[in-house]
């Protein structure tokens, strides 16, 4: 991201944003470009629309259109009401809104979001994605980074799954679905130390998964391998049938383990 | 420039709010030594053996001096801290450095906006002066440059420190092994000769000793070829001091 956003220089290969060389044209390529890094960088000196009229002059934009964008802009991300605050007193959600606001302040052509919503409630969440949503219609570039993939799933056409900095899959998230697990995950659960060795199981699902808790099925129809558990003669404590998601594909890309 | 301007700008607007904070400590609490320092124990020199210091009545012995240090004091206070929070607490700078602002525009604005504020402060204190009489020549204005170029002399190479630090414990040690000693012992209350040859040596090194001698001549309308010297040396400072922040902060922010 900070390669993109032209603070960082590239470790290796070719990079070119908006068809330009960063390390030549830093300056001409940010000023068609909105950051919205992982952590706030407000400025905490400074009120909520302050915030974004001194943002506008970095552009070089016009005082009184800076001060007209600053209202606009407040309001698209419904903090108009808080314009003459201090920073200090926003809520985190309220504190990531306004940075995507300050973002949108040159009406960039690319919007790079590290992580947007990490860290807030689901109803900030939800206001977030609906506002990314919409500059999305609006025809905005948005490249983001996420490990929440109900996000990745609600606001990508094209996604890059990475591991230990690889690249190990690329696509829409229905292809990767489609490509890397199955149209529906049948989910078992058994109680404590009654879990059947998985042979019981056998040619039930495309592919199962046995975790501590519980069995995962991956199959097309999560409702018929229901019935054959049952006529087997298994009796799980819990059974649910949902749909595949990205989470099962990255899961299944990069492994259970967890990642320090 | 321009981006430098816009950084300028940024300052102007949050100093909107704080200014009352910082006249304090650039303002009246010089003026407080001033009173103190000048009249009271002027008053007493004036009745003693030598009635004078350096041919000067205390008053306007101490009065360059202090406009000096004072600009030396600001120029100090200005780049730790809170050139500290715009790097690494608030990040003030990532922010600005996401924008088509560089690293060069963020120390021009930063230096230029420094230079105004000392120029402000010293011009209400050059008053001050004017006001008790301690100003004998036309020249005396030209101190209050001197007293900016001393400022930024300090603030510069002070800056560049501060870009390279993560904690904040050395501004401490700064303020108390280097500003202070600097503000009493560098030719502010009493003439440098007064001192052991080796401390003459050393305050011979720092900017501040120079600034005042040379702020101190001007006021009295005194230009001796020593101030080409002392120019140079405020010069120095201050040229390598820029050139250094401009290292060290490039590396801290642009990886």
């Amino acid at each position: 991201m900070r390669m993109i956003g032209c603070v960082s220089t590239a470790s290796g290969g070719t990079l070119r944003v908006l068809g330009m060389d960063p390390v030549a044209d830093g300056p001409r390529i940010r000023a068609r470009l909105g950051v919205v890094p992982q952590s706030d960088t407000l400025d905490t000196e400074l009120l909520v629309d302050e915030n974004i009229f001194t943002y506008a002059r970095y552009f070089g934009i016009r005082r009184e259109v800076a001060r007209r964008r600053a209202e606009e802009l407040l309001d698209f991300v419904q903090l108009r009401d808080r314009a003459h605050d201090r920073v200090e007193l926003l809520s985190g959600g309220m504190k990531r809104r306004l940075t995507i606001a300050r973002a949108l302040v040159n009406e960039p052509e690319l919007l790079l979001l590290d992580e947007p919503t990490t860290g807030l409630d689901p109803q900030a969440r939800h206001l977030v994605w609906d506002r990314l949503y919409r500059l999305k219609q609006q025809g905005v570039t948005i490249v983001l980074t996420t490990h929440y993939m109900d996000e990745a799933e609600q606001l990508c056409d094209r996604l890059v799954v990475m591991d230990k900095a690889k690249i190990v899959a690329f696509g829409s998230p229905r292809s990767l679905i489609d490509r890397y697990s199955s149209r529906e995950v049948l989910e078992l659960r058994f109680a404590i130390d009654a879990t059947p060795a998985l042979d019981k199981l056998d040619g039930l699902a495309d592919r199962i998964e046995a975790l501590p808790d519980r069995v995962l099925l991956y199959t097309n129809d999560g409702e018929g391998a229901a019935d054959a558990v049952h006529s087997r003669g298994l009796r799980p404590e819990s059974t649910l049938v949902r749909r595949s998601t990205l989470e099962d594909v990255f899961l299944r890309l990069t492994g259970r383990s967890l990642v320090e | 420039m321009t981006g430098a301007l816009r950084v300028l700008e940024h300052n102007l607007i949050v100093y909107r709010r704080t200014w009352k904070g910082s006249v304090f400590m650039s303002f009246v609490s010089p003026i407080l030594f001033l009173a103190a320092m000048g009249f009271g124990l002027g008053g007493l020199i004036s009745h003693g053996p030598v009635r004078t210091v350096d041919g000067l009545s205390y008053l306007v012995f101490l009065a360059p001096g202090l406009l000096v240090a004072t600009a030396m004091q600001s120029g100090f206070v200005e780049t730790t801290f809170p050139i500290m929070a715009r790097i690494q607490w608030e990040r003030t700078y990532e922010g600005m450095l996401a924008t088509p602002l560089r690293v060069l525009d963020v120390l021009a604005g930063e230096f230029g906006w420094l230079a105004l504020r000392l120029g402000l402060g010293s011009v209400a204190f050059f008053l001050i002066m004017v006001l008790f009489g301690t100003v004998h020549s036309v020249l005396g204005l030209v101190a209050v440059l001197v007293a900016v170029l001393t400022g930024l002399a300090f603030a510069a190479p002070i800056l560049a420190w501060t870009a390279t630090r993560r904690t904040t414990e050395s501004f401490a040690l700064i303020g108390r092994f280097l500003i202070t000693p600097l503000f009493l012992l560098g030719g502010v209350f009493f003439p440098i000769h007064q001192l052991p040859q080796v401390v003459q040596g050393i305050a011979w090194l720092t900017p501040l000793a120079h600034g005042v001698a040379l702020a101190r001549s001007l006021s009295v309308g005194v230009l001796a070829p020593s101030a080409a010297i002392h120019l140079a040396v405020l010069l120095a400072y201050a040229a390598i001091g820029i050139g250094a922040a401009r290292i060290t902060l490039e590396r801290r922010l642009v990886t």
